[in-house]
């Protein structure tokens, strides 16, 4: 599965047509708690990682939020 | 390319709410207002304290003062003309949208990484096509080249995204001013691009 993520073409190793915003963050590591995601372009909100998908071709975001400011 | 005269013609109409009145948001609203901003609206609940001072638009004789009372009075002397809206109150996902209802484009300037994420969730949700500038990651020193802004659809993101404050990673002038002159900048350049196109600015 071919997908943008953070302007940066990334392969995902899946079997799947499409794979949660969940597993998503497994697989490439984004432990932090506070983070932003977006699916092309629409926010997914935290409550909706385990439901909402990225599937082939999508463009996705994921942003470590930190303290500071 | 525009005169600074008609720079601030267009800058003059617009208006920028800051949520957060500390290193990110004194500072974003400093140079704003230098640049000729009709109208700010800004919210902070904190005073100044002297630990502050190291990258805060604030003065020594203006501690233990609310910030959004001295802010509006170090911009005034700035630019006597310009439109303040200041509002002393701790921000939440309750009140956030209503204080800043009118406004253009809207800046995230808090500290903490859980108010970020809240003005996002609240934000992108309810008022999607108003932009938000984000500051994300300007703790410590020297990395300036690590410093950027990211954009994806209307939401920018200003900073390293990875230096987060901590006791001994602490914020200092010069990186969060360049976070803040990055989130002024980027103001500047959605209010501008939708005036002369992007052919003089480019984004972000």
């Amino acid at each position: 599965m071919n997908i943008t993520l953070n302007h940066n073409p990334e392969v995902i190793e899946t079997d799947y047509d499409s794979i949660t915003v969940q597993e998503l963050l497994l697989m490439r590591s984004f432990t932090y708690k506070m983070l932003i995601v977006k699916v092309n372009d629409a926010l997914v909100v935290k409550e909706n990682y385990s439901t909402a998908t990225v599937k082939n071709g999508d463009n996705v975001m994921v942003i470590h939020l930190m303290t500071g400011g | 390319m525009p005169t600074f005269e008609q720079i601030k013609v267009i800058m003059q109409k617009q208006t920028v709410g800051i949520a957060g009145a500390g290193g990110l948001g004194s500072n974003v609203a400093m140079a704003l207002t230098r640049v000729g901003i009709g109208k700010l609206i800004i919210a902070d609940f904190d005073v100044v304290s002297e630990s502050n001072l190291n990258r805060q638009f604030y003065f020594s004789d203006q501690l233990n003062r609310k910030k959004v009372e001295a802010l509006k009075e170090n911009l005034l002397r700035i630019n006597p003309n310009l439109d303040i809206e200041i509002h002393d109150l701790m921000l939440n996902s309750n009140n956030l949208l209503l204080t800043f209802s009118k406004v253009d484009i809207m800046v995230e300037a808090f500290d903490k990484a859980e108010f970020k994420e809240m003005i996002v969730e609240v934000f992108q949700t309810s008022k999607p096509d108003v932009p938000l500038v984000l500051g994300n990651g300007m703790a410590g020193w020297g990395k300036s080249n690590e410093m950027q802004v990211q954009n994806f659809g209307n939401l920018y993101i200003c900073g390293d995204n990875a230096a987060e404050v901590g006791l001994e990673m602490p914020p200092m002038a010069p990186r969060v001013l360049i976070c803040a002159a990055m989130q002024a900048n980027t103001v500047m350049s959605i209010i501008l691009e939708n005036h002369f196109g992007n052919e003089h600015n480019s984004k972000p």
